[in-house]
């Protein structure tokens, strides 16, 4: 499934993250199944879609703003 | 070093993660009592009299409490007959409300109506079924006389109650293996989930393990059978049967101490579920640190979480698929661990088998069997009941 960034995500209530050493398990109580997060940095993505769900529309309104005004460009 | 430390960010591959040990389980078998109903002649773990030592309901709430902090996300819980603990039905709750999910296995003792319903309005339980045979015929000559109907009941109370799908467990045998398209109607009758698992020679299956276990040409057969159904679960037990083509769905190779372990009724660890032996123990979680400080730090566990050498199977094409099979299968029946399993496809176990001196074979200890425990009969001759 395509994922749309422009939407704000968070981690579904029914999920548990536990940090490993090669980055994280995640188990989905509703649907019993078990994920691998397989580095650190996705598993810490994740984690911040947790803390910071709120913001992450600011964070890609802003970096709109940015595109427009030039002071970031596609690369 | 606490596996939830930092340490480099990996490059190796996920399963070699796990081989060298998880900050938790994945895989908790807990055991809740030696008490059990039936006498079934292949138990794992010799079950049948209560342990007076077994840990009190207290106990079990903290040892729940400690795998909440280490988030461990289920316990798959069994026995003996878990649901004969007046207590099982509070420490479900407890386990629940304190998110560690519940998958528990029953002969279906103590499932009526009522609790079948107490158990389809609460979340995050899975219940397990076990029949070892699609008749009766088949089933009680394995787990005793009126097991079958018992189970059947139990499923019949779960449909009713409208759980949705349980699954219904089966360890494969000589005797049923032929039987494994009938299981499956079984399972589909009840929208339920068909498990289906190997027989390890553990406990009092030790005994029976020679009569019981599939022929190398059924080992063919359920290999072609489970290839072409992976909605059947198989608990990840019959990756030794890898070595016949392409591995079966799930995790190949032995988990033992590095995603499973075994917590039994009196509160011993152990590596495996399948090895309640002296050798396999880890210590006990009465003891300082509990269960956190034996997953982490016990001697026993930090080796085998060490790469295994491959031994005597180290010549052979097909060591990295089937990885030398199973630990406790090899253990009981007196075969080298660094060597082939006892049902290597190839017929290299079936060799070295010979060569065991059955009096040296390890034993699995006292057990809890009854005293009069049951004796295993081929079928068409009449159950005999003896002493020992």
């Amino acid at each position: 499934m395509a994922i749309d960034l422009h939407r704000p995500y968070r981690l579904n209530p029914a999920v548990a993250v536990r940090p490993e050493p090669f980055g994280a398990l995640i188990y989905h109580f509703g649907n019993r199944r078990l994920s691998f997060l397989k580095t650190r940095q996705l598993a810490t993505v994740v984690r911040l879609l947790a803390s910071h769900d709120s913001q992450w529309p600011r964070y890609t309104a802003a970096l709109a703003a940015l595109a427009d005004s030039e002071v970031i460009d596609a690369r | 070093m606490p596996a939830d430390q930092a340490q480099p960010a990996p490059a190796a591959a996920l399963t070699r993660q796990f081989k060298a040990g998880l900050s938790a389980p994945i895989c908790l078998t807990w055991e809740l009592t030696y008490a059990c109903n039936l006498q079934c002649v292949h138990c794992l773990s010799a079950s049948g009299r209560r342990d007076p030592r077994e840990l009190s309901t207290q106990e079990c709430t903290r040892v729940v409490d400690e795998l909440e902090r280490m988030q461990v996300f289920y316990v798959n819980i069994g026995g003996g007959e878990p649901t004969l603990r007046p207590d099982f039905w509070d420490l479900l709750d407890y386990s629940v409300a304190h998110h560690v999910g519940v998958k528990f296995s029953t002969n279906g003792v103590r499932l009526d109506k009522r609790t079948a319903r107490r158990l389809a309005g609460t979340d995050y339980v899975d219940v397990q079924i076990s029949i070892d045979g699609a008749t009766a015929e088949v089933n009680d000559a394995v787990r005793g006389t009126g097991s079958f109907a018992m189970a059947r009941r139990a499923m019949e109370a779960l449909a009713e109650a409208g759980f949705g799908e349980f699954k219904i467990s089966i360890v494969v045998t000589r005797h049923n293996v032929s039987q494994l398209d009938k299981f499956k109607q079984i399972a589909d009758g009840y929208g339920a989930r068909l498990r289906v698992t190997r027989l390890r020679p553990s406990g009092r299956a030790t005994d029976t393990w020679a009569d019981l276990h599939p022929t190398a040409a059924q080992q063919h057969l359920l290999y072609d059978w489970l290839s072409a159904r992976p909605d059947v679960l198989t608990g990840d037990s019959f990756f030794h049967l890898s070595a016949l083509g392409a591995p079966l769905p799930g995790l190949n190779l032995c988990g033992a101490g590095r995603v499973v372990c075994l917590i039994d009724p009196v509160g011993d660890v152990y590596a495996c579920p399948f090895v309640l032996h002296e050798k396999f123990r880890a210590g006990n979680v009465r003891e300082p640190g509990g269960f956190t400080r034996l997953w982490r730090e016990s001697e026993l566990l930090l080796r085998l979480r060490e790469p295994a050498a491959a031994g005597a199977c180290a010549s052979c094409g097909q060591f990295d698929a089937c990885q030398g099979g199973c630990m406790a299968a090899k253990f009981f029946t007196g075969l080298p661990l660094d060597g082939p399993d006892p049902e290597c496809v190839l017929g290299h176990g079936e060799r070295e088998l010979a060569r065991v001196c059955l009096p040296d074979r390890p034993r699995p200890g006292p057990g809890h069997s009854r005293r009069t425990a049951p004796v295993f009969v081929p079928l068409g001759r009449i159950t005999a009941r003896a002493a020992t």
